[in-house]
């Protein structure tokens, strides 16, 4: 039972990551219909964000996740004035092309930054806590609390608030959203934001939990999260985030039952068996073509 | 509209001219480095290409060495693996065919080292691999007869592995051992069954064995697992990027059992980013940066003079493979890339910086011993020496 539980706690914790990624997936898919394909690269931007506030500022906690969450909503921000939205128009592909773009220009900048892998050293005291064999680590439970609660608030601003109104409207119809007065390119900034934000708080998540970070961590990470999101139906929050812990689920499960070697495998097999069976992902809809 | 036709052309003539560029050796002797320079150990990378430079500079700085005749500096031309085993290949390749080299020294890694070895050897130039403890790197692939080109200036894995066994089963007197390696490295996985074997001939059970891929953060699972079966240590032959991640989640875990490493571990990166959780474990290694012997002394002194840091088993294995390198082209008086190999396997007594070395017939593998290393307090401080 421990060791369920064990296991479990540990999914847990990476699922609240994968979901956090995997929502700044959802939100640019949902608005723009785009992938947008360096945002595992903002994660990795988020990390080294993290690094810098702890090792070179000695910052603590909460300014550090500031730090990276507002220097990735920015770096977003920044890339989706300057390479998206002159694209917004052009052919689907197009747009691939320049995201993926992005993602080796922000991998090789960093390598050229920073070609050794860093060490983070720890940010605060991580006390473990020892209940019948059960091992819970703090950094644990500040990790799912806080990935809990940023989706809480995500939720309330997509659900309560006229920006989320805007932000549903825009992703619903964006011509006919901008003839009723919404501000298009500013909502789709401040989606961009958002969705960076997240990113760049699981990154420095991310960082502190597994404190060695190398310019390439955001490609294997980011391509997880990507399917977290796609599995649980692009374009809405709630699958991201349900995808998200589900393959965080199926990938600590399969290295259980089986020899870890096949984890990964036998997890991409089964999402590839569930899109073959609910193509939109669990909580998704097909999106009507109007003619 | 008329497209202008110059811009095009004049990007033509400067891709002709550039692509036709082939570099000639004339008064020099190039050496080819292939190095980890950037990529997933990039400290490897350093270290070989520190020591390269510094085992260059000597033979420059005491005249050079006399070939045909005259006495030519040794050149070297570095190119970076960034890691990974198809950007060795290249590498290779270049510095075979367009750079001309004489002979090649690196890569470092198995898994970069095994791809660019069956180029050299296609290429039929001495290429001597100062780290790769895969015993593969020298064999043929086809017919695992030794290779005829490619040489090693470390142990192999067969004799890591056996050393590792008996330690862990002798002195450490572990009954039950549990098993965490990278299944994608070639190396590490080898390192990891020849352990095994080793420890299960020495009557030893091992627990659990579970695997990672190149790249993967999260161990918890695996660390799980391993937990559950209860084992005296833990044997995990990872990459110094990799241990520290997976030492501290292990200690998270509440998994407080010792940790045993191979010579994967040996660089300082591993103790600066690892920290108190990895005092006390062991290692086998190719040197011990506390030696008495005054060959090794020189070494580490000039070097640390020259990079204001201790050497690891890289830069002393590279500074050794450049001596073997420079006594073969002594004794052949020419840069002809079958005179230095045969040159180089006669090569019956080689006071290295990491002990004595020599080749047996036919083969590339050096006879020489390993040390065993324990970390502590921030060092990596010598126990033992184990002898062939």
């Amino acid at each position: 039972m421990t060791y369920f539980l064990q296991q479990s706690l540990n999914a847990l914790q990476l699922g609240s990551v994968y979901a956090l990624i995997a929502l700044g997936y959802t939100m640019v898919y949902g608005v723009l219909t785009m992938i947008n394909f360096a945002h595992g690269d903002f994660f990795m931007v988020g990390a080294f964000l993290c690094f810098i506030s702890v090792a070179r500022l000695h910052l603590p906690f909460v300014p550090t996740l500031l730090i990276s969450m507002a220097g990735v909503a920015l770096l977003a921000v920044g890339v989706e004035v300057a390479a998206y939205r002159p694209l917004r128009n052009a052919p689907r592909v197009s747009a691939i092309i320049t995201a993926l773009g992005v993602g080796i220009f922000l991998e090789h900048f960093t390598l050229a930054l920073s070609p050794y892998p860093l060490h983070i050293p720890p940010a605060f005291a991580n006390v473990t806590w020892s209940a019948g064999g059960l091992a819970v680590s703090s950094l644990q439970v500040v990790t799912v609390l806080l990935s809990v609660g940023l989706m809480a608030a995500l939720q309330f601003v997509v659900a309560r608030t006229p920006l989320g109104i805007a932000m549903r409207a825009v992703s619903w119809d964006r011509d006919t959203a901008a003839l009723l007065g919404v501000p298009v390119d500013r909502v789709i900034s401040a989606t961009f934001a958002i969705g960076g934000a997240l990113g760049g708080a699981a990154g420095m998540l991310y960082a502190l939990s597994y404190p060695v970070i190398d310019p390439y961590m955001g490609v294997l990470v980011g391509w997880k999260a990507f399917i977290s999101a796609v599995v649980g139906g692009i374009g809405d929050v709630r699958g991201a985030m349900l995808g998200g812990y589900i393959l965080a689920a199926v990938e600590i499960a399969v290295a259980v039952a089986l020899p870890s070697t096949y984890r990964d495998f036998v997890a991409f097999s089964l999402l590839i068996v569930l899109l073959i069976f609910r193509p939109y992902g669990i909580l998704g809809r097909p999106r009507p073509q109007k003619l | 509209m008329r497209r202008n036709p110059l811009p095009l052309a004049c990007f033509a003539a400067a891709a002709v001219m550039l692509g036709g560029c082939a570099r000639h050796s004339g008064d020099t002797i190039r050496i080819g480095v292939i190095a980890e320079l950037t990529g997933a150990i990039p400290a490897v990378g350093a270290s070989c290409r520190n020591a390269a430079q510094l085992a260059a500079k000597e033979i420059n700085d005491a005249g050079g060495i006399e070939i045909g005749g005259k006495k030519k500096m040794i050149e070297l031309v570095i190119e970076d693996t960034a890691a990974k085993a198809d950007q060795a290949a290249a590498a290779v390749q270049k510095v075979i065919t367009r750079d001309e080299v004489a002979a090649i020294v690196g890569p470092n890694s198995s898994s970069n080292a095994l791809p660019a070895a069956e180029i050299a050897e296609k290429g039929g130039v001495v290429m001597i691999a100062p780290w790769s403890t895969n015993p593969k790197t020298t064999l043929d692939a086809q017919t695992n007869l030794p290779k005829q080109f490619v040489f090693r200036a470390c142990f192999t894995d067969m004799f890591q592995g056996h050393v590792l066994g008996k330690f862990a089963s002798e002195t450490l007197k572990a009954k039950k051992a549990a098993m965490l390696y990278d299944v994608a490295s070639e190396v590490l996985k080898s390192q990891s069954e020849l352990f095994k074997q080793s420890f299960e001939a020495g009557g030893g059970k091992v627990v659990a064995v579970e695997t990672y891929t190149t790249g993967d953060k999260d161990f918890s699972a695996q660390l799980t697992k391993i937990k559950k079966a209860g084992p005296d240590i833990v044997f995990l032959p990872s990459y110094y990027t990799d241990v520290p991640l997976q030492v501290q989640q292990a200690h998270r875990l509440g998994l407080k059992v010792p940790f045993l490493g191979s010579d994967a571990w040996s660089t300082e990166e591993l103790i600066k980013m690892c920290g108190k959780d990895c005092d006390g474990f062991y290692l086998s290694n190719h040197y011990s940066p506390q030696t008495t012997n005054p060959v090794t002394r020189r070494f580490i002194d000039s070097y640390q003079a020259a990079y204001h840091s201790v050497p690891d088993d890289v830069a002393a294995l590279t500074y050794d493979s450049f001596g073997l390198l420079r006594q073969a082209l002594v004794a052949a008086k020419t840069t002809d890339r079958r005179a230095i190999r045969d040159a180089l396997s006669r090569t019956t007594d080689y006071q290295g910086v990491t002990g004595n070395m020599r080749f047996t017939a036919g083969s590339g593998d050096p006879v020489k011993g390993a040390v065993i290393l324990q970390i502590k307090d921030d060092k990596f401080v010598w126990v033992t020496d184990v002898q062939p």
